[in-house]
């Protein structure tokens, strides 16, 4: 089985075991996208028919939350946090570093595919503000000429 | 159970697992069992202390030895010093932002970051280990769901909540108590009971450390009401971008129902509860209880217009009913020890405590719990620290999006619902963000413009489209670009957005403009009529200049200006070609001359 049909095969666990449940549709979106890393138009085709609702109905739920992707994302995410306590502190300075040195606007992804830089809302660690994570590792107290050191650090890796 | 001679509490929560604490109780382990001290010395992964400013925090018991900032290295000399040996590493011990003590013996209470706290919110929080059921029983857990089970009728247990005066903790201040009376009294074959953990309010995280910190008092809570209004399942609803008190959550209720505190026949008792964990998946909209239940049914996050409210028709259109996650944190020990201890803190028409997140320009950031009534200078001041680097304070942001504001003039007001709103602000959830003299309030406001138009879901006009007015207004002023009469205009669109929108977060929107409107009124005026940013912020409102009487001609500006925008030769005067210039301010961070100035 290639890995596209297995992560099908798997897609298709994810409704099978929330299909009872009420309210299923979130969770398995949530499902599809830590899977896929996104949820393009195939795998909502898949899930509407699993749960038997209508693809507007899947469509509309995966635009209207901030989870949800249609694109795949970069290799690494680099989420800056702009809630209020970093804001105030200076994030945007550091948003606008990344911007700078990675050559792309907020939102968008690098085109090797490396990096997407996203703003976040509030990541609840205002003690450390002004806070960035990457993937999983997170970034505090920062300021905008620390940025280039941390970016050569994943750029170096193969 | 074992006996150890030592605890170590090392603090999990968000704030110090992101400055590294997870490395420290792996380096503990490790030191600890080197020196065999596995049997005498236990160490404990528990919820937040509150000093996030402070983190990682560890914390030794018996003693109650407070050390802050510490790094992977330094747990070798605390095990082998003050573990071993029992010598304290004095070195290592928190100074006392107000006293500038650095006292090993000082106990947290004796610290003045704490001693004008009162816990029963965060009461477990930093204490126990929350994925341990056991250290939960210890502290009187679930003691008060078997009294309300076994000792108290239904209709005792929501009289004793009214009675307590708790009200809603996610900001809107609705008496808790009636809101359980007006869903048990709707008849339905199935009701729910729901619990708020999609704090999107920026700034405010102590709905997560309580959900870190002590996950079962949130689930004992949300059984006590299951009881009171006849319901048999419970929703908790948590932002996807909490995974840590996601899985402490998770393993709570497995316990739970492992230790038959969830399930069927509840105490021995015809009660029967179950909860299950729903995932938000980012949109602040959530937190409004319509839209959070839709949510939950698995559809857009979109509000629906009150009545029929969720005590009649609510999730699944069955009676619901929605509390936060701060309300239920204090549920059990009202049901304890009793409404009238409960009501005797606070303020007259706002009882008990109230838990805020400092942040911002504050010594101290990290999560309080002060009773109801304290003013804002204590909490700010005593509790905070003040503003760091002796700046000047200027203004505190309660109420998060939809608060507002409030400038040093008010600092004397004492903390409650009706004063906030008395004041141009709100409770708000509690996030408290304070900000000093180099924040442009214009910037400020636009700021949560922003953040709301990002947010606002789209169904209703004035907000979907009147906050998008508003924020162009707020880009133009801050661009230099503001006329006369914008003022006037974000005014009127502001009142008609309040008065049009259809839920909380459209009408409350316009608030953190008109507060600032009215506390700030000349930093706007500075804004359009002079060109100019008092607070020295907002870029294309800066200039930069150099003195020629101060400039030695070293060239280090020109240097390092990225834009090219300063000339001249050497030992010579330089100057800032304005046009050119992107004001990011190298050049004087550079100049050892003082020779550049900014206005």
């Amino acid at each position: 089985m290639s890995e596209m049909e297995s992560k099908y095969a798997e897609l298709r666990q994810i409704i099978e075991a929330h299909k009872d449940w009420p309210g299923a549709l979130m969770p398995v979106l949530q499902g599809a996208q830590e899977l896929f890393g996104c949820v393009p138009e195939d795998v909502q085709k898949i899930i509407a028919e699993g749960l038997g609702v209508t693809l507007a109905e899947v469509y509309g739920v995966a635009t209207f939350y901030a989870q949800f992707s249609l694109q795949p994302k970069g290799e690494h995410v680099i989420s800056v946090c702009l809630g209020t306590a970093c804001y105030v502190k200076g994030s945007q300075g550091v948003l606008d570093k990344l911007s700078e040195l990675l050559e792309i606007p907020v939102g968008a992804t690098t085109p090797d595919g490396k990096f997407t830089l996203q703003a976040t809302r509030c990541l609840g660690a205002c003690g450390l503000a002004p806070v960035m994570t990457i993937d999983s590792e997170v970034y505090g107290r920062l300021t905008p000429d620390q940025v280039p050191a941390i970016l050569e650090k994943y750029r170096k890796e193969a | 159970m074992d006996n150890f001679r030592a605890h170590v509490l090392v603090c999990g929560g968000t704030g110090c697992s992101s400055s590294g604490s997870a490395t420290l109780i792996e380096r503990f382990h490790e030191k600890i069992a080197e020196n065999h001290l596995e049997k005498e010395v236990k160490v404990v992964r528990t919820g937040c202390f509150g000093l996030c400013e402070a983190g990682p925090v560890v914390i030794i018991y018996p003693d109650g030895t407070f050390y802050s900032r510490v790094k992977p290295d330094d747990v070798d000399e605390i095990v082998s010093e003050h573990l071993l040996k029992g010598r304290k590493v004095e070195h290592l011990v928190y100074v006392d932002h107000a006293t500038r003590e650095q006292n090993a013996e000082k106990k947290l209470d004796e610290i003045t970051f704490y001693k004008h706290q009162h816990r029963i919110a965060l009461r477990n929080c930093g204490v126990i280990d929350p994925e341990n059921i056991d250290e939960y029983l210890a502290m009187d857990g679930y003691r008060a769901l078997e009294k309300a089970l076994t000792q108290m009728t239904r209709e005792e247990v929501i009289d004793e909540i009214l009675k307590s005066g708790l009200r809603g903790r996610g900001g809107g201040g609705f008496p808790t108590g009636l809101k359980w009376k007006f869903t048990y009294q709707s008849q339905a074959d199935q009701k729910y009971v729901a619990c708020n953990a999609d704090e999107g309010d920026p700034g405010a995280f102590m709905d997560r450390s309580i959900l870190e910190g002590d996950p079962h008092a949130i689930i004992e809570a949300m059984a006590i009401a299951g009881y009171a209004i006849g319901a048999s399942q419970g929703y908790i609803y948590v932002r996807a971008e909490y995974p840590i008190a996601v899985k402490r959550l998770t393993i709570a209720i497995g316990q739970a129902r492992e230790y038959g505190l969830l399930g069927e026949h509840i105490f021995g008792t015809d009660f029967s509860f179950d909860l299950n964990i729903r995932l938000g998946a980012g949109a602040f909209v959530c937190g409004e209880e319509t839209a959070l239940m839709h949510s939950i049914e698995g559809k857009r996050g979109e509000p629906t217009p009150r009545p029929p409210f969720p005590a009649v028709k609510g999730l699944f259109g069955k009676p619901t009913m929605l509390n936060n996650v701060e309300t239920y944190a204090n549920v059990a020990q009202i049901i304890l020890h009793g409404a009238e201890w409960y009501a005797s803190m606070g303020t007259e028409k706002s009882k008990g405590t109230k838990v805020f997140a400092l942040g911002g320009k504050i010594n101290n950031t990290g999560l309080v719990e002060i009773p109801m009534g304290t003013t804002l200078r204590t909490i700010i001041y005593d509790i905070g620290g003040g503003c760091p680097n002796g700046k000047k304070f200027k203004a505190v942001q309660t109420g998060g999006p939809s608060g507002g504001c409030l400038p040093e003039s008010l600092l004397d007001t004492p903390v409650d619902y009706d004063n906030l709103i008395a004041a141009g602000s709100m409770m708000g959830s509690g996030g408290m963000i304070v900000m000093d003299e180099d924040n442009c309030m214009v910037d400020i406001a636009r700021f949560y413009l922003d953040f709301i138009v990002d947010e606002s879901c789209g169904k209703c006009a004035p907000c979907r489209i009147g906050t998008k007015r508003m924020k162009e207004i707020l880009d133009r002023i801050v661009e230099g670009k503001g006329e006369e009469g914008d003022i006037e205009k974000l005014q009127r669109l502001a009142e008609t957005i309040k008065a049009t929108a259809l839920c909380g977060l459209g009408q409350t929107a316009p608030n953190p403009v008109l507060s600032t409107l009215r506390f700030f009124r000349d930093e706007y005026e500075a804004h359009i009529r002079e060109k100019r940013c008092p607070a020295h912020h907002c870029k294309s409102l800066l200039q930069y200049r150099i003195d020629p009487s101060k400039c030695r001609g070293c060239t280090a500006c020109a240097r390092v200006c990225p834009a090219e925008a300063i000339s001249g030769t050497v030992k010579q005067p330089h100057v800032i070609d304005p046009k050119k210039c992107l004001k990011c301010g190298s050049c004087m961070e550079k100049c050892r001359f003082g020779a550049i100035s900014r206005e």
